[in-house]
């Protein structure tokens, strides 16, 4: 069964699917042109020791983002 | 969509040899591999009007023939949401006077991480310059279980793509090879895109086209990247962007808005999907993927409980070098300057030459060159943490601490630095991608109390408590207090900048980790020496220049007969001591200390040395300020009060906790942010915040019947 959780809500280790981002915003395009959109399979690695930021894991490579940010990108989990 | 394979021939680089450009994304081996091309041979300097570093060398052709190389900075992607892509998309399409116009390019891509290397890769093949691709860090990926067909990506995108691993120097002889053939093919490989961006992007292009010189692709990178936000502005004293071309790209960019609102995101998402496909016949995994070297490294590295304890001992590390270990070095150079002072003084007749060369000129030269161990020592450590990766798992683990104030976690090495001196910490800013943040770190590093402030403090503090028992307890505990405020008022600015002034829309927090890697200590020591030589050039000037205005001012004009003391008194900057008395006195300030003030902008411990010439200590050095320290306390004001009382010497402290008494520092936040504006704000609101908090300090004491 699918689902659909902030990335900010995956616990460490998880996987899952790009659902939706926000629209129209300079942050999304900057994750898109990073490679973080919908439909790319990410992995949420691990939090910082002090809970933020959060690095996942996309294409490859690692990537360090806050979680206030990341509570806005949907992923579909499982 | 078809990718086309036909090398077309380039435009025949005539008598002179071509002109290349380097991009690739950041963390890709970019400036490894351009170390490895130019050698020592390279320029450094700054982009007019802006903050970013340009880079320029010359690299030899296997033939012996000189190819000059720009080095751009690294970026993700074209478009222009920051200085940084700005400056790639102005140079590449030609549009800065300031630089020349590349003729060809020069990608590098990590192999090990190809899909998001060729997001930029492609778009840069889209400009329709002659390019040669290099796929760098070929080992690494092999490791991983890629094996990259590198003739196969040459066919589909129909550019020359050369193998390498420029931290070993294999695959150089290729690449200089490729870069001095005639034949070098201009890619044809074009991403499809939506019809009505299509329409758009032809309809603005028609209306760009006025450089007959310019090839086509050209003219239609930039009217995709006028439709995109991309330009918006002509580069200082570049060609104007046709304001038809523009007013057109506006109407259709609302047009776009209108009928298919994603439009930006499906540009993105399309590249993605082609390079996906591209991935899929070109990269064969050999073996599954596992948790790599770096993933099971970062498992302690950024640990709960090791990463805080690995993370404290390499801050330690770099803080023991730059605030001990550069002490010898620096005590040589005073030596050494003191020892060519007294030859010059033997063999020169005295007067007012030998007094010009040895106090002015010789003392400003060696006031440069004491900060060059602090700043050798920072940045070959700031090399090895960036070169290993380890620099943005430190920027991870601090990230969440620093943005309590709105700072990030790459400010922090910068601002720890500035406890030894602010002028090598300042310089560490350029780590710090996001120039608000870079900014906002520049203004209040100043406020770290820097080792230039301990010789004041420590005269002050002995002046203020009486020597018996306790008294070095009492002693640190004040010591401790002022570099408490001297944090605290950092990160309060912090947040106030970056709250008021430099506020604006997050850019947000997207940074990279890259995978472990063995540095190359030949580019960390050029790096280094890099930086060296930027400070002396541009900051050492100044300094300089100043110091001999300086000494000037405290030796002009001469007076005939009389001590040192006289001679101070009645100098310029004595009189301007004097003269500034009335606006100090509420300070608690006399306008000796005045004069001491206004000595220290040279470097703040001549604080202590001045105040030993005006109250005519012989042989005082700051080591032994025990004579001096009783001097100071025998000091009676006009109607009999001593002058150091205890709240004088608290007001003082307080003074030079916050002032920017520092003309170093000056000299390097001009060069650092290219333009006077911001250390002259910076010398204005630190000042102005020095003044208030020893008034209060000094006012409430006397209020209070203290003093």
């Amino acid at each position: 069964m699918k689902k659909v959780r902030k990335l900010s809500d995956m616990s460490p280790g998880e996987s899952g699917v790009v659902e939706n981002m926000p629209e129209k915003s300079g942050f999304t395009l900057r994750m898109q042109e990073m490679g973080l959109l919908p439909g790319t399979v990410i992995r949420f690695v691990r939090s910082g020791p002090l809970g933020d930021p959060m690095e996942i894991e996309l294409r490859g490579y690692f990537l360090s983002m806050r979680r206030c940010e990341a509570s806005m990108v949907m992923v579909a989990v499982g | 969509m078809q990718a086309a394979v036909q090398p077309r021939e380039a435009p025949a680089a005539g008598a002179r040899s071509p002109v290349y450009a380097v991009v690739g994304n950041p963390n890709c081996g970019k400036t490894t591999l351009f170390n490895a091309l130019t050698g020592l041979r390279q320029k450094v300097g700054n982009y007019p009007g802006v903050t970013v570093e340009k880079k320029e060398g010359t690299c030899f052709s296997q033939h012996g023939n000189p190819i000059r190389v720009i080095d751009l900075p690294g970026t993700y992607s074209l478009s222009a949401r920051s200085v940084d892509e700005a400056i790639v998309q102005e140079v590449l399409l030609g549009l800065r006077p300031d630089t020349a116009r590349p003729d060809r390019v020069i990608c590098i891509i990590d192999a090990s991480n190809l899909e998001r290397n060729l997001f930029l890769a492609t778009q840069v093949i889209e400009l329709g310059l002659p390019m040669i691709l290099v796929l760098n860090m070929m080992d690494v990926a092999e490791k991983r279980g890629l094996k990259i067909n590198a003739k196969k990506l040459e066919r589909l995108l129909g550019v020359t793509v050369v193998p390498c691993q420029a931290h070993k120097g294999e695959g150089l002889i290729e690449l200089r090879l490729a870069m001095s053939r005639r034949d070098l093919s201009v890619p044809t490989w074009r991403c499809s895109v939506p019809e009505l961006f299509s329409t758009a992007r032809g309809e603005v292009q028609e209306c760009l086209e006025i450089d007959s010189e310019r090839p086509e692709p050209q003219d239609c990178a930039e009217a995709a990247l006028l439709l995109g936000d991309g330009i918006t502005h002509a580069a200082p004293g570049g060609r104007p962007i046709n304001p038809e071309a523009l007013h057109l790209a506006r109407k259709w960019q609302q047009k776009l808005d209108g009928e298919s609102p994603g439009w930006r995101s499906e540009l993105v998402a399309a590249r993605y999907a082609r390079i996906g496909e591209m991935c899929r016949v070109v990269v064969r995994r050999t073996h599954p993927d596992r948790p790599s070297i770096t993933e099971r490294i970062d498992g302690v590295m950024l640990h709960p409980l090791w990463g805080w304890a690995i993370l404290g001992s390499v801050m330690c590390c770099l803080f023991f070098s730059i605030f001990s270990l550069a002490e010898y070095p620096m005590s040589w150079i005073e030596r050494g300057t003191a020892i060519a002072g007294n030859w010059i003084g033997s063999v020169m007749p005295p007067g007012a030459l030998s007094d010009l060369i040895i106090d002015g000129v010789l003392a400003g030269v060696g006031g440069v060159i004491i900060f060059l161990p602090q700043i050798m020592m920072l940045f070959f450590f700031i090399g090895l943490l960036e070169a290993t990766g380890y620099m943005s798992r430190a920027a991870f683990i601090l990230d969440r601490l620093m943005g309590k104030v709105g700072l990030q976690g790459k400010s922090f090495i910068p601002l720890l630095s500035s406890y030894a001196c602010a002028v090598p910490g300042i310089m560490a800013t350029r780590t710090i991608e996001s120039p608000k943040d870079r900014l906002a770190t520049i203004m209040v590093a100043p406020f770290m109390t820097c080792s230039a402030r301990l010789p004041v403090f420590l005269l002050m503090i002995a002046a203020l408590v009486p020597t018996g028992e306790a008294s070095a307890l009492q002693k640190s505990g004040l010591l401790l207090l002022l570099y408490s405020l001297g944090t605290g008022a950092a990160f309060c600015f912090a947040w106030v900048f970056k709250s008021t002034l430099l506020r604006g829309e997050s850019q947000g927090h997207l940074m990279e980790l890259p995978p472990y890697r063995m540095p190359s200590l030949k580019s960390v020591l050029m790096e280094m020496m890099q930086r060296v030589k930027i400070f002396l050039r541009r900051a050492g000037t100044i300094i300089l220049g100043i110091s001999i205005l300086l000494w000037f001012l405290m030796s002009y004009p001469k007076v005939e007969e009389g001590s040192a003391t006289d001679q101070l008194s009645q100098s310029i900057a004595g009189r301007m001591g004097q003269a500034i008395e009335p606006i100090m006195k509420p300070l608690g300030f006399d306008w000796k200390i005045d004069i001491g003030v206004l000595a220290s902008f040279a470097a703040r411990e001549v604080f202590v040395s001045t105040m030993a010439i005006i109250y005519n200590v012989e042989g005082a050095d700051p080591d032994s300020s025990g004579r001096l320290v009783s001097v100071l306390r025998n000091q009676k004001r006009d109607d009999g009060r001593p002058v150091f009382t205890p709240l004088t010497c608290i007001s003082l402290m307080v003074f030079y906790v916050f002032a920017l008494q520092c003309m170093s520092t000056v000299a390097v936040v001009r060069r650092e942010t290219n333009s006077w504006r911001w250390p002259i704000f910076q010398l204005v609101y630190m000042t102005v915040l020095a003044y208030t908090a020893s008034l209060v300090v000094y006012q409430t004491g006397r209020f209070l019947g203290y003093g």
